[in-house]
C-alpha cells in the first residue's frame, strides 16, 4: 500500500531539541513535498500525549536532565511503543538515540530506564566526543556514507537483534568502532542535530519506509554540495 | 532594591608605565619602588606580573593579532595565581553574564557609570579571567569596574573578586561543542550566589535566568523581555511544563513563578521601581539593545546614578567594538551585525532595514564560532524571502542548504566584497557570527 500523505511527528520539542533537530523535520518535509508526497507535521510537547497514528517519528538531542524527563514521560504515555509495535518510523538522534535503548546514563552516570525499543545499553564514556564523523553504512540499507556532527559522552553497547547504522571512518559513534543502531524501521544515531541534511540517503530511506513506494531521485542541490564538501574535509586530511 | 554604593577609601598601586619590548618588562623596577617612596599594596610578583601581561598584550597588538587583552591577561596569570583578587581588591566591581547582550550592556553600563568616577573594563569582550585581569592592571586606580564574563566563568570571577553586582540577562543554545548546557550552566549560577554578599540585577522574563540568580540574598528583577523561548518551555526547578501568557510565566506542577519585576520595559519606555517612566531614545538599534539599556540602567541605579543622569549618557553610545558600525566602502554603506546563535540572529532580524533592503551572511565555524554549523537549522531565516541575500563566509555551503530548505532566494559568493559590489551604491546589512565578523571588520577598519 501506498501512501500520498505522511504524518511526521516531532517528540518533545520542549525537552529534546538542543541544536538544530528541527533541521530533520525540515528535511523530510522538503524531500517528500519534491516527490508530490504531502506531509502533516505534529509537534508533540511533553505534556501532551503522543499520537499513535505517526507515520515517522523524530526525536532530538537533550540534556541530562531533559533526556531523563523524557524518558519518564514517554514510558508513561506509552504512544512512541505502541507507534512501534505498528512497524512505524522513528529517527533518533543523540540524547533521543540512547532513549530508545533499556538503558542509558544519567547527570551522574546513574542507569535511567529508557523506552527498550532497541536492545542496547548506553553509559558514559570518560571523554567527552565532539566533532565530525563519517561512517559507512550497513549494506543491507543500501545507502550512502553518513556525515554528521557529534557531541555527547555516550558510550552504546548493542545486544542481539539490533544491528550498528554503520562502521565509523572519523569519529567515535558507539566507542567500539561503530556507529548508531537500527531494527527495522527504527533508526538511531550519534550524529545529531540536523543529521538528516548532510544525509539526503538516509532521509529517504526513511521516507521510502513510510511511504512504502519507490521514490523518484531529486536534485540533491546545495544540501549535496554541503555533503560533498564535509565528507572531502574530514576523509582528506 | 538596596542602597547605592558608596565608593570605597581607595588604596591603589601607582599606576605602571606600559613598556614596549619584553626586555625592558623582564628588567622593570615598579615605580613605587625605584622612587622609593610609599609601599604599594600589591607585591612586587603581583606588580611584575600585571607589567608583563600589559607588555605581552601590547606586542601582541602590535603584531595584529587582536587587540592583546588574552594573552596580556594569561602572562599575568601565568606569573601569580592570585592576581584577578589582588587587582578586584578594594573595587566596586559589576560582573556582566548573558548568552547575548554582555559586550554591549558592559559598555552602556560603563558609560553610565563613569558620572561617579573611572571605570576599568574590559572593553573588546575578552571576557574570561585573562582579559577581566588585564582590564583591571589596565585602570589600577579606577574605584569601579565593570566586567564582561564568559557565562561559565561567573562563579570563579565573582569568587575571585567578590564582586558587589551581578547583571544576568539571558540564557540560550550557544556553541554547544564548546559551551556548557544552559540547565547546567544556571545550576552553577545558584551555587555560586547561594550565601555570596553580592547584590544581582537580573531578567525576569527569562525563567532559566531568574532560576540562575533567585538564590542570591538580594535581587533587582528586570522584566527586560524574551523573544527567543525555544529553551525554557519546562520549569528550570522540576521540568514541568511552564504557562506562558504574554511575559507572564510560571510552573503548572510547583511554585516556581515569574518574579514580580521592579524595573519594566516596556516597548522604547522603562519604568522605574519608583513608578517613574523614561523613554529610551537609544542610537543603538532594537529591542535587544533596549533590553541591554534597562539592565544598565537597574545596574547603575545601584550605585546612585539615576536614569535622569544615565539615559543620556547611553544615548551617546552608537557602536559597540564594531556592532552597528556603518562602513563606507565605494558608495556603499555596510552595516555590521553581530549574531553568534539563534536567539542572536532573532535580535539581528529585528533591527535589519526594511525589506527589500539587501542582507548578506557570512558563517564561519573556527574555534570561537562553534565548528559546529547545526544551530543554523534553529534559524527561521524565512523571514529573509523578498529581499536580495548573499551566503559567504568559510561555511557558505551549510548556509546555502540552510537558505534552500527555507526557500529564499540568495546567491553565494567567495567574500564579503562579492556582496558588497554586487549591489548598487547604497545600504547593505551584513550579519556575521564572530569570526568572519572579526574578518569583515578588519577588512574595512576596525571601527569601534
Amino acid at each position: 500500500m501506498s501512501s500520498d500523505r505522511i504524518k511526521i511527528v516531532w517528540i518533545y520539542p520542549d525537552l529534546l531539541s538542543t541544536y538544530g533537530d528541527r533541521g530533520n523535520v525540515i528535511m523530510l518535509e522538503r524531500r517528500a513535498a519534491l516527490r508530490g508526497i504531502f506531509t502533516d507535521i505534529v509537534h508533540v510537547r511533553s505534556d501532551e500525549s503522543v499520537p499513535v497514528d505517526g507515520d515517522i517519528y523524530l526525536m532530538g538531542g537533550g540534556e541530562d536532565r531533559p533526556q531523563i524527563l523524557g524518558a519518564q514521560r514517554l514510558r508513561a504515555d506509552g504512544g512512541l511503543q505502541r507507534a512501534a509495535e505498528y512497524g512505524s518510523v522513528i529517527f533518533a538522534v543523540c540524547a533521543g538515540y540512547q532513549l530508545l535503548g533499556t538503558e542509558f546514563g544519567g547527570e551522574e552516570g546513574q542507569p535511567v530506564e529508557g523506552l527498550g525499543l532497541l536492545n542496547m545499553r548506553s553509559g558514559r564514556g570518560t571523554k567527552r566526543a565532539v566533532g565530525e564523523i563519517a561512517g559507512n553504512v550497513d549494506t543491507a540499507l543500501q545507502i550512502p556514507m553518513i556525515t554528521g556532527f557529534e557531541n555527547h559522552q555516550g558510550v552504546t553497547h548493542l545486544g542481539p537483534g539490533v544491528r550498528p547504522l554503520a562502521t565509523t571512518v572519523v569519529g567515535v559513534g558507539n566507542g567500539d568502532g561503530t556507529e548508531g543502531a537500527y531494527r527495522d524501521h527504527i533508526v538511531g544515531t550519534y550524529m545529531h542535530g540536523p543529521a538528516l541534511v548532510r544525509n539526503p540517503g538516509l532521509a529517504d530511506l526513511l521516507l521510502r519506509w513510510a511511504s512504502r513506494r519507490d521514490l523518484a531521485p531529486v536534485d540533491n542541490s546545495w544540501a549535496g554540495r554541503l555533503r560533498e564538501e564535509r565528507l572531502a574535509a574530514v576523509l582528506h586530511t | 532594591m538596596i542602597a547605592p554604593i558608596p565608593p570605597n577609601q581607595l588604596c591603589r598601586p601607582a599606576s605602571i608605565a606600559v613598556t614596549l619590548s619584553a626586555a625592558d618588562a623582564l628588567t622593570y623596577v615598579p615605580r613605587t619602588y625605584r622612587d622609593g617612596g610609599q609601599l604599594s599594596d600589591l607585591p612586587v610578583r603581583a606588580q611584575l606580573a600585571a607589567a608583563l601581561g600589559r607588555t605581552a598584550s601590547k606586542m601582541s597588538r602590535l603584531a595584529g593579532r587582536g587587540d592583546g587583552s588574552v594573552i596580556g591577561g594569561r602572562v599575568g596569570l601565568a606569573l601569580d595565581h592570585d592576581l584577578l583578587r589582588r587587582l578586584a581588591a578594594d573595587r566596586r566591581l559589576v560582573l556582566v553574564s548573558a548568552t547575548n547582550g554582555k559586550t554591549t550592556t558592559t559598555r552602556l553600563i560603563v558609560s553610565a557609570l563613569r558620572e561617579r568616577g573611572e571605570v576599568a573594563t574590559n572593553a573588546f569582550g575578552a571576557n574570561m579571567p585573562s582579559g577581566h585581569v588585564l582590564a583591571l592592571a589596565q585602570s589600577p586606580e579606577a574605584p569601579y569596574a565593570v566586567l564582561e564574563c564568559d557565562e561559565k566563568y561567573v562563579p570563579m570571577v565573582l569568587a575571585e573578586t567578590g564582586a558587589s553586582i551581578v547583571a544576568l540577562m539571558n540564557l540560550s543554545r550557544d556553541q554547544m561543542d564548546r559551551a556548557a548546557e544552559i540547565w547546567l550552566l544556571a545550576g552553577k549560577w545558584r551555587k555560586a550566589l547561594d550565601g555570596a554578599d553580592t547584590h544581582v540585577v537580573a531578567n525576569c522574563d527569562d525563567p532559566l535566568v531568574t532560576w540562575g540568580a533567585s538564590t542570591a540574598k538580594s535581587v533587582t528583577w528586570v522584566s527586560a523581555g524574551q523573544h527567543w523561548r525555544e529553551d525554557s518551555w519546562c520549569c528550570p526547578e522540576c521540568g514541568g511544563p511552564l504557562d506562558r501568557e504574554g511575559v507572564h510565566w510560571k510552573c503548572r506542577e510547583c511554585h516556581f513563578a515569574r518574579p514580580k519585576p521592579d524595573w519594566i520595559l516596556h516597548a522604547d519606555r522603562v519604568t522605574t521601581p519608583r513608578g517613574r517612566t523614561h523613554e529610551l531614545a537609544l542610537q543603538l538599534p532594537g529591542r535587544a539593545n533596549r533590553a541591554n539599556a534597562v539592565i544598565a540602567l537597574a545596574v547603575v541605579a545601584q550605585f546612585g546614578v539615576e536614569p535622569e543622569t544615565a539615559l543620556p549618557r547611553l544615548a551617546e553610545v552608537t557602536s559597540v567594538a564594531g556592532r552597528y558600525t556603518t562602513v563606507e566602502h565605494e558608495g556603499r554603506q555596510v552595516r555590521l551585525l553581530l549574531a553568534k546563535n539563534p536567539a542572536g540572529w532573532l535580535e539581528a532580524f529585528d533591527v535589519l532595514e526594511p525589506a527589500p533592503g539587501p542582507v548578506a551572511l557570512s558563517i564561519n565555524a573556527q574555534g570561537p564560532d562553534g565548528r559546529d554549523t547545526s544551530w543554523l537549522w534553529d534559524v527561521d531565516y524565512r523571514v529573509l524571502r523578498g529581499r536580495p541575500v548573499w551566503a559567504t563566509g568559510e561555511r557558505r555551503l551549510d548556509l546555502a542548504a540552510r537558505l534552500e530548505a527555507a526557500e529564499v532566494r540568495f546567491a553565494v559568493v567567495d567574500d564579503i566584497d562579492q556582496a558588497i559590489m554586487a549591489i548598487g551604491p547604497g545600504r547593505l546589512d551584513v550579519i556575521a557570527n564572530y569570526t568572519a565578523f572579526q574578518h569583515i571588520r578588519a577588512r574595512y577598519g576596525r571601527v569601534v
